[in-house]
């Protein structure tokens, strides 16, 4: 029993910061209609940002936060401007031609950390790295948990942001409908270009969060966008709501699979509930096989 | 123009060329390693093609498809030692069958959906050949002393194999199938209205595909001697790899892959080689990055890539020319 | 005798009833005109009849085969041809392949799936831009390339949606003429919606009016176009505006 409630409170806890991961993946693929498979690159992005700031500036994770933000929005909106706005409208044979970019960009990013940093496994030896607080029996990892709190209020952030303000309110209206967006004098293309670079930046919040918790290496990146996409189909059906219940259930799946199934299928859990929600709720994911 | 026996004489000459490559620079084995590197790319490439680039159903999970190859040809020698030579034959087949099962799960999806499942589908299964260490030998991989010590027969047989793909790919798009492959990327629901059973020739189009990629699976197993799980089914180094290949080549075209193919084994060695040695020695970290550059360049400006966008390049040189003229 | 026989057809999409309770027959050799305001359900029950949704309640019945619950290709290989409203060309193709995957239905070989090709071409004079590709063609053209794609299929039974609607006055002359052909030459019987009144009201033998997915009327034009019911809710309207010389 008790390693049950202790895998459910390690799973709640990432599973909050798999959530800010998710939600960034969502908004994007609602506002560019695309799967953003360089998600985890920009995550390892931010990570690297992060270890930078630690190792040489002395910069605690917690406050790069504040600086890892804006760097990788602005690398992030330089990436949707140049590299995939051009493409839209474009006739291609592949209609997934934005897509396969992402593919590109996030090939690029992996391989332009490999050549600065190298393959090796980095991490960061903060104060509270290794700290546990507890509540009777049950620990809590201390920095997982300041992660989790953090989310939450980055989630919380983004809520008012796309309720309350206009421009959140445009990147909504461009995510439900384009072309309604457009008549209504919304400036779908800037909102579409703001929009992977919001994404963007809920991503580097994930990646300084993580650091503390994670290796850092170059292929972070691929596997963190499996997790993201992932994420963002599990319970996101395109909805922010639903990314954060995607991102609970992956981080319940994977510290459940490897308490109780294997370590080394951590991983793949996420992969198989993903194949099975396609072959046993087709329905649910009707929206999804309409292109 | 003129065929013989299911080619062009252009291609003959091109079989011809390859057929004589392995005796320049004098028999080296260094040389006839990368060409036997092209070739198995150029069969990947093809089968990729069949599926994404005719049929319009965008794999990122050919890996499955290369490694399960792979692993016919290996099991059977890790546990009863049969050669791993019978895997040209099972290599294809157990791909096939692979696809048969993926098939019914990810043709439910359309698009980027059905790109992720394929991409899914790829991992789950580097991931159970890591982990079932009692039928794989897990992350130790399998070992097999290869059979011959000349690249040469190695070099024949994917030659081999890989005229076959382009061939078939060629004849089957010349053919009914071809159409109808064509037709589904174009329109699924106009191709249906047309008496298309659509369902039906996307898996007939991944069974083709499955069963080149399985044999080039299979062929690595035989000349490498080594497999693991995390080479053979690597998503970043064979599938990722596999689309940028027919990226860069030219999506939909007969030569697309073999000329990507070319390309990206020509980039990445140029790079890790230090230019054949010339350069300073940091350029060898850089193969990856550049190749990377060039699939991001290429779908912003030459989205049809090499032999698709042929003429847009030519155009572009020919003006060139003239404008120094002047 | 009826070639589609068309029973009590009902399609709901949540709570609105789209296609209500309409029962239609379609004699072998005739041209049916299907009429009725926008939205009234005539497209609709086009993708009904070759399954492009699934039916509510109801039958259909083609030649003999309940086609109800078929899946839409097995339905084109009986015989049932349709053009789609919103053209759909095989964009990449050029216009002759794209004749030729409709052959291909039955046709097995290159060469006859070609013959095939360059006769409908022909036909619907369209071989003086056999080689252009679908994709860049002018509408009147892809227009009638919806056409020859399902003529090639060798329909027993032809769906013609809209196929006149944004032709300019010589197009349009030009698809009725061949619209009558597909009859007298081909001997193809023909379901045809068409918002223009003067081209569906000379080529259809009889017209088969809906409003708000309801059979309204039914009867010969000259019978349809006097119809109360007929009048009130689409020509009132519609009738003289439509039937201007020039439109």
């Amino acid at each position: 029993m008790e390693t049950f409630v202790q895998t459910l409170v390690s799973g709640i806890l990432i599973g909050g910061l798999y959530a800010i991961i998710g939600i960034g993946m969502t908004l994007i693929m609602g506002v560019l209609n695309i799967i953003n498979l360089a998600h985890g690159q920009i995550l390892m992005l931010s990570m690297y940002i992060t270890w930078v700031l630690w190792t040489y500036f002395g910069i605690d994770p917690y406050i790069a936060i504040f600086i890892t933000i804006p760097i990788v929005f602005f690398i992030a909106e330089g990436i949707s401007k140049f590299l995939l706005h051009p493409l839209m409208g474009k006739d291609s044979i592949l209609p997934e031609n934005q897509v396969l970019m992402t593919v590109g960009i996030g090939m690029v990013l992996v391989e332009l950390a490999r050549v600065i940093f190298s393959s090796d496994y980095k991490s960061v030896q903060t104060s509270y790295t290794n700290k546990s607080w507890y509540l009777g029996t049950i620990s809590f990892n201390t920095p997982l948990t300041i992660a989790f709190i953090i989310s939450i209020i980055m989630t919380v952030g983004l809520f008012l942001f796309l309720t309350k303000t206009d421009t959140g309110r445009s990147v909504r209206a461009t995510a439900q409908d384009k072309s309604a967006a457009a008549l209504m004098g919304i400036s779908t293309g800037k909102i579409t270009v703001l929009t992977y670079g919001l994404g963007s930046a809920l991503d580097a919040a994930a990646g300084s969060l993580l650091l503390p918790i994670y290796y850092l290496y170059p292929d972070v990146g691929p596997l963190f966008t499996v997790k993201a996409f992932v994420i963002t189909i599990l319970g996101g059906l395109g909805s922010t709501v639903g990314a954060i219940f995607g991102g609970l259930i992956l981080g319940l799946a994977e510290t459940f699979g490897a308490t109780y199934i294997s370590m080394g299928y951590r991983d793949a859990i996420g992969l198989i509930i993903f194949l099975l929600v396609l072959v046993f709720f087709p329905g649910g994911l009707k929206r999804f096989t309409k292109v | 123009m003129k065929k013989y026996l299911l080619l062009e004489k252009r291609e003959w000459i091109i079989l011809g060329g390859a057929a004589l490559a392995p005796w320049i620079f004098g028999f080296s084995p260094y040389f006839q390693g990368l060409l036997i590197l092209v070739l198995m790319w150029v069969v990947l490439g093809n089968s990729w093609n069949l599926l994404a680039g005719y049929t319009g159903q965008v794999s990122f999970g050919h890996a499955a498809f290369f490694g399960i190859g792979a692993y016919a040809a290996a099991i059977p020698y890790h546990h009863f030692k049969i050669s791993p030579w019978w895997g040209l034959l099972t290599g294809g087949l157990a791909a096939v069958i692979l696809g048969y099962f993926l098939g019914k799960l990810v043709f439910r999806l359309r698009g980027p959906y059905f790109a992720l499942g394929t991409l899914a589908s790829g991992e789950i299964l580097r991931l159970l050949f890591g982990e079932e260490e009692w039928l794989t030998n897990g992350h130790n991989g399998i070992l097999y002393m290869t059979t011959f010590i000349s690249k040469i027969p190695y070099y024949y047989l994917i030659l081999f194999i890989a005229m076959g793909s382009l061939v078939a790919v060629k004849v089957i798009m010349k053919s009914k199938l071809g159409f109808y492959f064509l037709s589904i990327r174009e329109d699924q629901e106009a191709a249906e209205a047309l008496g298309i059973d659509t369902t039906k020739y996307k898996n007939i189009a991944l069974a083709i595909s499955s069963f080149f990629a399985g044999l080039a699976g299979a062929f690595y197993m035989i000349y490498m001697g080594f497999v693991d799980p995390e080479v053979v089914f690597a998503l970043h180094n064979i599938s990722i790899l596999t689309i940028l290949v027919g990226i860069i080549g030219g999506v939909g075209t007969i030569w697309g892959p073999a000329v990507g193919a070319l390309i990206m084994v020509f980039i990445q060695e140029l790079f890790r080689s230090s230019f054949f040695g010339v350069g300073p020695q940091w350029v060898s970290q850089l193969h990856s990055l550049v190749f990377g550059a060039l699939v991001v360049v290429m779908i912003l400006y030459l989205a049809g890539g090499v032999v698709g966008d042929w003429d847009i390049i030519r155009k572009k040189f020919g003006k060139k020319r003239v404008e120094g003229q002047g | 005798m009826s070639i589609l026989k068309i029973d009590n057809l009902t399609k709901r999409f949540g709570g609105l009833t789209a296609v209500d309770h309409v029962s239609l027959e379609v004699n072998e050799g005739e041209i049916l005109g299907l009429i009725g305001p926008n939205g009234s359900g005539k497209t609709t029950i086009f993708n009904l009849i070759n399954s492009y949704y699934p039916v509510s309640s109801g039958t259909i019945t083609f030649n003999g085969h309940d086609i109800t619950h078929m899946p839409t290709n097995r339905i084109a290989k009986l015989g049932i041809g349709r053009t789609f409203q919103v053209v759909k060309p095989l964009k990449r193709l050029s216009v002759i392949e794209n004749i030729m995957v409709g052959a291909f239905a039955r046709e097995k070989t290159f060469s006859g799936a070609r013959k095939v090709a360059t006769e409908v071409l022909e036909f619907c004079h369209l071989d003086g831009v056999a080689k252009m590709k679908a994709g860049s063609l002018p509408i009147a053209g892809r227009k009638r390339l919806e056409i020859a794609k399902a003529l090639a299929t060798r329909p027993l039974l032809l769906l013609l949606d809209e196929t006149a609607a944004g032709l300019n006055p010589t197009e349009l002359v030009q698809a009725i003429s061949i619209i009558k052909n597909i009859r007298t030459e081909l001997g193809i019987t023909i379901v045809i919606v068409e918002h223009i009144m003067r081209v569906i009201m000379t080529i259809s033998d009889r017209i088969h009016a809906i409003a708000q997915g309801a059979t309204i009327a039914e009867g010969t034009p000259a019978e349809v176009s006097v119809d109360p019911a007929t009048i009130a809710a689409y020509l009132g309207s519609d009738f003289k505006a439509e039937n201007r010389p020039d439109a």
